[in-house]
């Protein structure tokens, strides 16, 4: 590799260069979705095209000149891939949540991180409503009502319940749960939250997601996934919330003790349950899906032709960024 | 009070019924196998009736009943009720405003989210095994997305409201530009629908809003374009949102009314950019019991001498 003299030290800028080698743990969806290239002026190594299993093909020459690490969907960036990956200088993920993301190995190596940052809080927070407000008013199963002929057989549908009034509990007051809370407020909800450290908000503040459950109606969680949230939701959290609470989850899967959670629905000491996410995608407990009080979905939050599309212009952004040497547009900065 | 002869029309809510029978003499016309016997034996006992959406008290009705002071409706929509006649014959009439307003915006919002980002689809593809076969694929996002509201009353205000929240812009047609709203005016619905992407009928049903949306408005609205109705079924052309629909000039439909409820056209039943509800805009206990409330308040405070809480005529 050809190397000019240009800062001290710093390698060259990009159009000046030969195009930076960047390893794609698979193939973005995001990009594929939307028929849209990869760009050109990057070199893709692809291990799904060779024929050695991942773990060899880290260790083979063309793996060990990756300067960039992409990842997408959760394929996991761990500390033993980075080890065997000496000229990684950045890691850019499609994914807001970073639990798939060695972050300890990242700061030792000096590694920066890129995330999706800001561009789908919006979708995701809708979503999170949406999935809400279709457990509480039946919205789904209203629809199989009509579709399945019952209106005209049966007579009236069931009584949903309202959601004005409802004690909303946001379990994580990042980026999308401000989303989350703004929505549910125009809703006539009481907003209540519980994350690492108080904000600035005027939302009453809950260092203990048991108590924040007790005084709920409904919980909404849209925090990350890490050692201190896995199995945070969990059965006891959920009998605080009641028979008639309603949990969401679109953050991931293992913050709530799924196990604890089906039970609780099949005996109905829990109202119901809208969810995006679950802990071993793509199974979903069987008993969930014979239940009428619980909506599902296939972890699609993020999956909409607009955020598709401004995720794609952000990985590019990032790294086309990163090495014509200026800042990333969303760093995933040290708290 | 208990010896007051109150006629419920058909079968609404069994909280009413309860609420109704501890104060009153309930008659319930569906327990008569004929009408006609009906009238014959009881005509001169109701000097009430509790009527609802389905089956209001028209004008067959009034005739029927010699002794009818008040028409106390489980509902806000009138036209079921044939207003002109009670006001000639002085019978009160009451309906339930405001306490309803909230759960039909929340529906309207549901039947709008529902149909860009396929809540539905995606349960059903989730309960039917096929995640395991791959992703579903991607939707629209709804946040940003421009609204046009057909009606800007107490409920086409609360869906604005809410609307607002997503960062959606906000315009409306009304029969007259409303002063103090800071939304944009359109001063027909066709110019309306030209501008938005999510069109939703919130207007009441009169003579003149009777298919108010037609052909010319869904063209307007367009391919990308989604209707939601929460209003009654016969503001919309049935039959004309079927064809733009199946030819792709109308994008979705959000229906919680039909023309002829609770028939819905096979046609809807098969596609998969519609939600289609059955008539659940006020349907939540809370809601309904609220409703109920209002109907047993107003009659109370009718027969003993009071003012009346909610009236229409």
């Amino acid at each position: 590799m050809a190397s000019h003299p240009h800062h001290d030290g710093a390698p060259p800028p990009l159009h000046r260069r030969p195009p930076p080698r960047v390893l794609l743990l698979r193939h973005p969806p995001h990009f594929t979705l939307l028929n849209r290239p990869l760009p050109d002026n990057f070199h893709f190594l692809k291990p799904w095209e060779s024929s050695l299993p991942l773990h060899d093909f880290l260790s083979s020459a063309d793996a060990r000149s990756a300067e960039a690490i992409l990842t997408s969907g959760g394929a996991p960036v761990t500390a033993d891939m980075l080890r065997r990956l000496p000229e990684v200088r950045l890691v850019v993920t499609t994914s807001a949540g970073l639990n798939h993301i060695d972050l300890a190995e990242c700061r030792r190596r000096g590694i920066a991180i890129a995330s999706a940052g800001d561009v789908y809080s919006e979708e995701v927070a809708d979503l999170a409503v949406g999935l809400l407000i279709d457990v509480l008013r039946k919205v789904s199963a209203g629809d199989r009502y009509v579709r399945q002929g019952l209106w005209s057989s049966e007579g009236d549908f069931a009584h949903g319940s309202k959601l004005g009034g409802k004690r909303a509990g946001v379990v994580g007051l990042g980026r999308i749960g401000l989303e989350v809370a703004k929505r549910l407020e125009a809703f006539g909800c009481a907003v209540l939250y519980n994350s690492r450290k108080k904000k600035p908000v005027l939302y009453p503040f809950y260092s203990d997601v048991r108590e924040l459950a007790t005084n709920c109606d409904v919980l909404v969680i849209c925090c990350g996934l890490n050692e201190q949230t896995h199995h945070m939701i969990n059965r006891e959290v959920l009998l605080a919330l009641g028979k008639g609470g309603v949990i969401v989850n679109i953050g991931r899967g293992s913050i709530i003790d799924e196990k604890d959670m089906v039970q609780l629905l099949v005996q109905g000491e829990l109202g119901g349950a809208g969810l995006d996410v679950f802990e071993n995608e793509p199974n979903v407990p069987e008993e969930l899906l014979a239940l009428d009080n619980v909506v599902l979905s296939p972890h699609t939050a993020v999956f909409t032709a607009e955020s598709l599309s401004d995720l794609c212009d952000l990985v590019v952004g990032n790294l086309e960024a990163f090495f014509s040497d200026k800042p990333l547009l969303s760093p995933v900065l040290e708290e | 009070m208990d010896a007051i002869g109150v006629l419920m029309t058909c079968p609404m809510f069994a909280y009413l019924e309860q609420e109704l029978e501890k104060r009153f003499k309930l008659y319930r016309f569906w327990d008569f196998p004929s009408q006609r016997q009906f009238f014959k034996s009881h005509s001169g006992s109701i000097r009430a009736v509790v009527g609802n959406t389905k089956l209001g008290a028209d004008s067959a009705l009034i005739d029927a009943l010699p002794r009818l002071e008040i028409v106390a409706s489980y509902s806000v929509g009138l036209d079921k009720i044939d207003l002109g006649k009670y006001e000639e014959k002085g019978i009160r009439v009451t309906n339930t405003p405001e306490v309803l307003t909230d759960d039909v915006a929340d529906i309207a919002i549901a039947l709008m989210l529902g149909v860009l980002r396929k809540f539905c689809g995606c349960d059903a593809f989730v309960r039917g095994g096929k995640w395991k076969g791959g992703d579903f694929g991607f939707t629209t996002k709804f946040s940003g997305k421009s609204i046009g509201i057909v009606g800007l009353g107490r409920i086409g205000s609360a869906i604005a409201k809410r609307a607002e929240a997503f960062n959606c812009p906000i315009s409306y047609y009304s029969r007259s530009e409303k002063p103090h709203v800071h939304y944009k005016y359109y001063p027909n619905p066709v110019a309306l629908a030209r501008h938005c992407r999510i069109l939703v009928v919130a207007c009441a049903l009169t003579e003149e809003t009777r298919h108010i949306i037609g052909r010319e408005v869904m063209d307007a609205l367009g391919p990308e374009g989604v209707l939601i109705n929460v209003g009654r079924g016969a503001h919309v052309d049935e039959p004309a949102l079927i064809s733009a629909l199946l030819e792709g000039r109308l994008g979705g439909a959000g229906l919680d009314v039909f023309e002829n409820e609770p028939e819905v056209a096979e046609e809807l039943l098969r596609m998969d950019n519609v939600v289609l509800l059955p008539h659940v805009g006020s349907d939540t206990v809370e809601t309904c019991e609220a409703m109920a409330d209002l109907v047993v308040a107003n009659l109370e405070a009718h027969f003993t001498g009071k003012p009346l809480l909610t009236p229409v005529v």
